[in-house]
């Protein structure tokens, strides 16, 4: 009886182990709905995953790109610079007289053949010469972000008809469009990285490259469609805050990867590679916005949710760590 | 000077399920260099964490000139005047060759003695490299060394604490021919200061060059000390093996006539030059020859992981000039690669992803991935594989050595190959997983899979294959039969200069 009782709280704790991070979460939404006036409504539920939504696209992609070892620290900039693309194609375009839709449909193809091109790019330099993903992004940052301004000479451009508003601003089924965008997208992620053989060579390419190309990996295609996944998801985020704003703004977008590449890491996904899971990565995100909300509606200085991000990043990068040294005792 | 004695009494070493070493009792004396000789997993390298103070000794005891020695760390060992040069070197790359020698132990000057006194201290170091007549700048960064000077290095770094006891852990594996020359003139000067040397090797052919006397261990037991006048290679052989039992391959397994691989002048210089072989159906071929003969790496440049400069490749008939993995992939060659952690292996995955990642392609239906196609696969490999594992969810990681081995084997099984190379597939796993790991070579066999066998272990290879190709320095030298070759034929053969 005794040791049947020991199992069983053994197996209970290692549940509270597993879950921590999402205990932790439900805890904190049981506190806000209590002592927060206004947390617990509809309104402000969908306002939460309306606000995740931007960051949390992107998220999605990181995960993919963490977990093959890889980084890209150009999402923030990359959003300013499509979006920018975007409005000054509009603008030029309509001026000749063009139709509006046709016009942003064709820089909205514009966006994603160069994302694409950028982040194969990446991955094959990545590959070809070693050159770390790290820096790669990092000159892409400064690039997509110069080139946000030389776009649009450091000035808004508002060039987009009303109905563009629908993207950033637009419910379908009384669901903002772009929470739908997000949760579809999380779906998608979710399932290819438990059900396809793309997930698991994902997995496997961080776990161990080498091992990975001996098995007859194409490793290079891998990391250059990697690559562009960030790339792309960027510009989707990209429309979605054009679309808020009714504009292509250089300024947009600042220091969103590191929210992005947080919320990851929040979620369990290792920056060694090959671990993490999309579903921690959705935990993440959602964790700091509700974090965010919260402190929004308790009238706490909204700079606090600085500090109680950097408690979060160290507090989970804790328990994941003592979790792993466990399992290897 | 007082001439250095070590002695070693009854030590054993037992871990849980085997006796790694067992009463192993030797007296080693100063001024002399003794090869300490014995096949993988003979206890050789736990002999000298006993003596290096890395492992603690079941039973039995150290004496150091007499004095009875508790080693309880390394650290023990080495303020004892125990000095060990592992293969793995502790370099620091980027340092000099002085600040290497000297490191944590720079001259000082100035205020509080807090600068680094460079000159003095590159001084020093010329002085150690002088008195062991090593030819090396001090100032040179280690980075731009050879391994063999970095050994040399590395030997000098170990003098400079003028131990009693030098201790050399496979210094030559990884040098070519003139290095291993120099490598030697420097152990002899070590050996001129009154230091015995231990130096660990299990190649035979270096010994005449090198040593004062032949210290030889089986089985975890002390076999014999000899003098090197009296270590001819068949002596040695006889006591490293002692009454080799061979076991034979079963009868009835059959070659078919069809070749399904044949190569010809593959050349990739300097690592093998004009290779020509074929391979039948269902045979098992084994390519013999030591480390550095270019076994490994010609199999590699089959199978398209390593480049190639000439030749060509045909397999099942098509002509192939330029591997590339997925390609021979895709044509049914398979290889378990020689260093089964590093490359075999993802160590952070499940035992169910490292079974099912070579094979995605054939696995997958449209890219999708159900568990309800991976399992009856994952299923039948730890079943017919015989693998030991509590949940196909557990890490790789935690497995033996031999279960991780036929982890790499099942996910290769899974691409359902014609072909499968192993590439030292017996290094490092017990002798019961080998003859596991044989019988699943000779079931290949029998299903009509052809198999090419590397091993450093020749008897294995007499064991197991076929039909033996000699490999030496980079060329296939002779091809031979196991029924008409006997060990020792195998090993001189394949060590002729």
């Amino acid at each position: 009886m005794s040791a049947q009782s020991a199992t069983t709280q053994k197996k209970a704790g290692m549940l509270v182990s597993t879950f921590a991070l999402e205990l932790i979460l439900l805890a904190i939404i049981g506190f806000l709905c209590l002592f927060a006036r206004g947390f617990a409504t509809w309104d402000n539920f969908l306002n939460i995953l309306r606000n995740a939504s931007t960051t949390g696209i992107i998220a999605f992609a990181m995960t993919f790109v963490i977990i093959a070892g890889e980084i890209d620290l150009g999402v923030g900039s990359a959003i300013a610079f499509n979006g920018c693309l975007l409005a000054v194609i509009t603008e030029k375009l309509t001026a000749r007289g063009h139709g509006a839709l046709a016009v942003i449909l064709l820089g909205i193809a514009v966006c994603f053949a160069l994302a694409a091109l950028t982040g194969m790019f990446t991955g094959w330099v990545r590959h070809r010469f070693s050159v770390p993903t790290f820096i790669t992004t990092l000159a892409w940052m400064a690039a997509f972000r110069g080139g946000g301004y030389l776009l649009t000479n450091s000035f808004p451009v508002t060039p987009f008809p009303e109905w563009f508003q629908f993207f950033g601003s637009g419910y379908v089924l009384g669901i903002p469009f772009q929470a739908v965008v997000f949760l579809l997208l999380f779906g998608v992620a979710w399932f290819i990285s438990r059900f396809t053989t793309f997930g698991r060579a994902v997995y496997a390419i961080g776990g161990n490259a080498e091992s990975a190309r001996l098995s007859g990996i194409n490793v290079l295609r891998m990391r250059m469609i990697i690559m562009a996944l960030t790339s792309i998801f960027s510009v989707i985020s990209a429309i979605v805050v054009a679309s808020q704003i009714q504009a292509g703004n250089p300024t947009v977008g600042a220091s969103w990867e590191f929210t992005v590449i947080s919320a990851c890491v929040i979620g369990g996904v290792s920056l060694m590679g090959g671990r993490g899971r999309i579903w921690g990565t959705f935990v993440g995100v959602m964790f700091l916005e509700i974090i965010l909300n919260g402190m929004t509606l308790l009238n706490i200085d909204e700079y606090w949710q600085y500090v109680a991000r950097a408690v979060l990043i160290l507090g989970a990068v804790l328990i994941y760590q003592s979790q792993e040294m466990r399992q290897r005792d | 000077m007082e001439q250095v004695k070590l002695e070693v009494r009854n030590l054993t070493k037992n871990y849980p399920g085997t006796v790694a070493l067992s009463d192993f009792s030797a007296v080693m004396e100063g001024g002399n260099v003794y090869a300490l000789l014995g096949k993988n997993g003979s206890g050789k390298s736990t002999l000298v964490k006993c003596i290096s103070g890395a492992v603690l000794p079941t039973s039995g005891e150290l004496f150091l000139n007499d004095r009875r020695l508790e080693l309880k760390s390394p650290m023990d060992a080495f303020a004892a005047g125990i000095a060990i040069v592992y293969q793995e070197l502790s370099l620091v790359l980027d340092f000099s060759v002085a600040e290497n020698i000297l490191l944590g132990r720079y001259f000082k000057k100035g205020p509080g003695n807090s600068v680094i006194d460079w000159q003095r201290t590159n001084e020093k170091a010329a002085e150690i490299l002088a008195s062991l007549r090593i030819d090396i700048p001090v100032t040179a960064k280690v980075a731009n060394l050879s391994v063999g000077q970095r050994q040399m290095i590395e030997i000098a770094k170990a003098m400079s604490y003028e131990p009693s006891v030098l201790i050399l852990d496979e210094p030559t594996s990884a040098l070519a021919q003139q290095e291993v020359e120099s490598l030697f003139q420097v152990i002899h000067r070590s050996r001129e200061q009154g230091v015995i040397v231990i130096f660990i090797t299990h190649k035979l052919n270096e010994i005449q060059g090198v040593a004062d006397f032949v210290t030889v261990i089986r089985d975890s037991r002390f076999v014999g000390t000899i003098p090197i006048a009296q270590a001819t290679p068949k002596t040695l052989v006889d006591m490293m093996f002692g009454e080799t039992q061979v076991l034979s391959r079963p009868a009835g397994l059959g070659v078919a006539e069809d070749v399904v691989l044949e190569v010809r002048g593959l050349t990739r210089a300097p690592r093998f030059q004009d290779v020509s072989f074929s391979l039948h159906k269902g045979e098992i071929l084994g390519i013999a020859g030591m480390l550095g003969s270019g076994r490994s790496e010609l199999l590699r440049s089959i199978f398209g992981a390593d480049p190639l400069d000439a030749g060509e490749i045909r397999v099942q008939g098509q002509v192939i000039r330029h591997p590339e993995i997925p390609v021979m992939k895709q044509l049914g060659l398979a290889m378990t690669p020689e260093n089964r952690k590093e490359e075999g292996l993802i160590q952070m995955l499940s035992i169910k992803d490292n079974l099912c990642y070579a094979s995605l392609d054939v696995l997958g239906h449209w890219g999708l991935l159900s568990s309800r196609r991976q399992e009856p696969v994952v299923q039948r490999w730890i079943r017919e594989l015989h693998i030991k594992i509590a949940s196909s969810e557990h890490p790789v990681s935690s497995l033996s050595g031999g279960n991780q081995q036929k982890i790499v084997v099942g996910n290769w099984l899974n691409t359902e190959p014609s072909i499968i190379f192993f590439d030292e597939p017996s290094r490092g796993i017990d002798v019961q997983a080998k003859q596991q790991i044989f019988q699943i070579m000779w079931d290949l066999s029998r299903r009509g899979l052809s198999v090419i066998f590397v091993s450093t272990e020749l008897e294995e290879l007499l064991e197991v294959c076929h039909r033996v190709l000699i490999m030496n320095h980079g060329r296939i030298r002779q091809e031979t039969s196991p029924d008409q070759t006997t060990l020792d034929e195998l090993y001189a053969l394949c060590m002729e200069a």
